[in-house]
């Protein structure tokens, strides 16, 4: 097939992908919602140890799912590490951007501590935390910090790992007392969580940072730095 | 209902849209785009349909759904970037 | 559900679908992850108007500041290794 007829076959396949797909969708809302998981998440609200629903479900009902992505980021980045040493970074910042940076990282590593905390009641939560970590870590390393503001080597490793060994050490706790996995305990749901969202959101910072400077770690003691 | 109806026709043509500029373009930067405006387009059908109304409750479970995919979108985007480098200096050498 | 809200809606999503095809269709590889960029801030808009704050958040701080950083960095040294990136492979 030539590029034009190839090209003109991809969008006319599309627009009807498109058409159907639209069909489907309208149909299904224009039914109405039916059976949703809804109800039942705000039902079970006041007995999850928070007052987001959003926090509630990502880290008390669907639990599962959250450690699972934890996973995902740690796959992730442990393929980055492997794909060899990161780029050499940026030049040491002048006066006016290092001062900028002076400022603007404590602001938002006191963000992240903000939303960390307030996540439990009102929008935020470990994610948009992690987030605000990584956003320190990332000008941190425009600026002209080569390791974007993480530890060196093997606790760069502990921290990136901290989420989900949180929320496995926590889990297996809870299964060796007599709970299911992840099923909190009445009244102690909400300090669990937010142990959870705190390694979490360290490690999503981390993760995040150390996939922004798309490397493998430096090894072994100071002086041996690659950058 | 009708924004729903009217997100969710928003979140279908920014997918085909970027599915269209996946197929079409060859460099990785631009697939990389089109696979996140793609997923943007996803997002966006998720987000429309946990909508109820100006007072209602919108639906908390599909906005974690998007919460996670956000940032495994991100780390799936710096994931090919890397591979894509390495791939990169593979070639020259 | 008042006129102007639709209208509001309208809007939004039409400079949404614009910038998106603005973004994908862009010659320049930079420029289109800068629309890249801006079309994260746009989503975010979008996330508060249906109830999404948790989302808008993350969007705000992920989907427009991290993937827009790292596309930048990646541009910026397709384009510093010379050649247009456009005529590569």
């Amino acid at each position: 097939m030539t590029g034009a007829a190839l090209r003109a076959f991809v969008t006319i396949a599309i627009a009807l992908a498109a058409g159907v797909l639209w069909w489907v969708f309208s149909l299904a809302l224009l039914e109405g919602p039916g059976e949703r998981l809804a109800p039942l998440a705000a039902e079970a609200l006041p007995r999850s140890g928070v007052g987001n629903p959003v926090t509630a479900v990502l880290l008390n009902f669907r639990a599962y799912d959250t450690l699972l992505e934890l996973a995902v980021l740690l796959a992730a980045v442990l393929g980055i590490w492997a794909s060899g040493p990161p780029d050499r970074g940026f030049a040491p910042a002048e006066i006016v951007l290092a001062g900028l940076v002076d400022w603007l990282v404590p602001l938002l590593i006191l963000a992240a501590g903000y939303l960390l905390w307030v996540g439990g009641q009102a929008p935020g939560g470990a994610f948009q935390a992690g987030a605000m970590l990584a956003a320190a870590g990332v000008v941190l390393r425009l600026a002209g910090t080569p390791r974007a503001g993480l530890p060196r080597g093997d606790w760069q490793r502990v921290l990136v790992v901290a989420g989900v060994a949180a929320f496995l050490a926590v889990g297996l706790a809870l299964m060796a007392i007599g709970h299911g996995f992840l099923t909190y305990p009445p009244g102690h749901a909400k300090w669990l969580i937010l142990t959870i969202e705190t390694a979490a959101t360290l490690a999503i910072g981390a993760t995040l940072a150390a996939a922004y400077v798309g490397g493998s770690p430096p090894d072994g003691p100071p002086g041996e730095d690659r950058a | 209902m009708i924004t729903a109806l009217l997100y969710t026709a928003a979140g279908l043509l920014l997918f085909c849209l970027g599915l269209w500029s996946f197929l079409m373009h060859r460099p990785l930067l631009r697939k990389l785009i089109a696979l996140n405006v793609m997923g943007s387009g996803v997002f966006l059908v998720f987000v429309a349909l946990a909508y109820r109304g100006p007072e209602g409750a919108p639906d908390p479970v599909p906005h974690a759904l998007v919460l996670t995919g956000i940032v495994v979108a991100v780390s799936a985007t710096a994931l090919a970037l890397a591979l894509g480098r390495r791939l990169e200096e593979a070639e020259r050498d | 559900m008042t006129p102007d809200l639709v209208l509001f809606d309208l809007l939004l999503i039409g400079a949404l679908l614009a910038l998106a095809s603005a973004c994908l269709f862009s010659a320049e590889l930079q420029r289109a992850v800068i629309l890249f960029i801006v079309f994260g801030l746009l989503l975010t808009l979008v996330w508060a108007r249906l109830q999404a704050p948790d989302v808008a958040l993350a969007e705000a701080a992920i989907g427009a500041g991290l993937s827009g950083a790292l596309l930048l960095a990646a541009a910026r040294r397709l384009a510093r290794r010379g050649g247009r990136p456009e005529d590569r492979p």
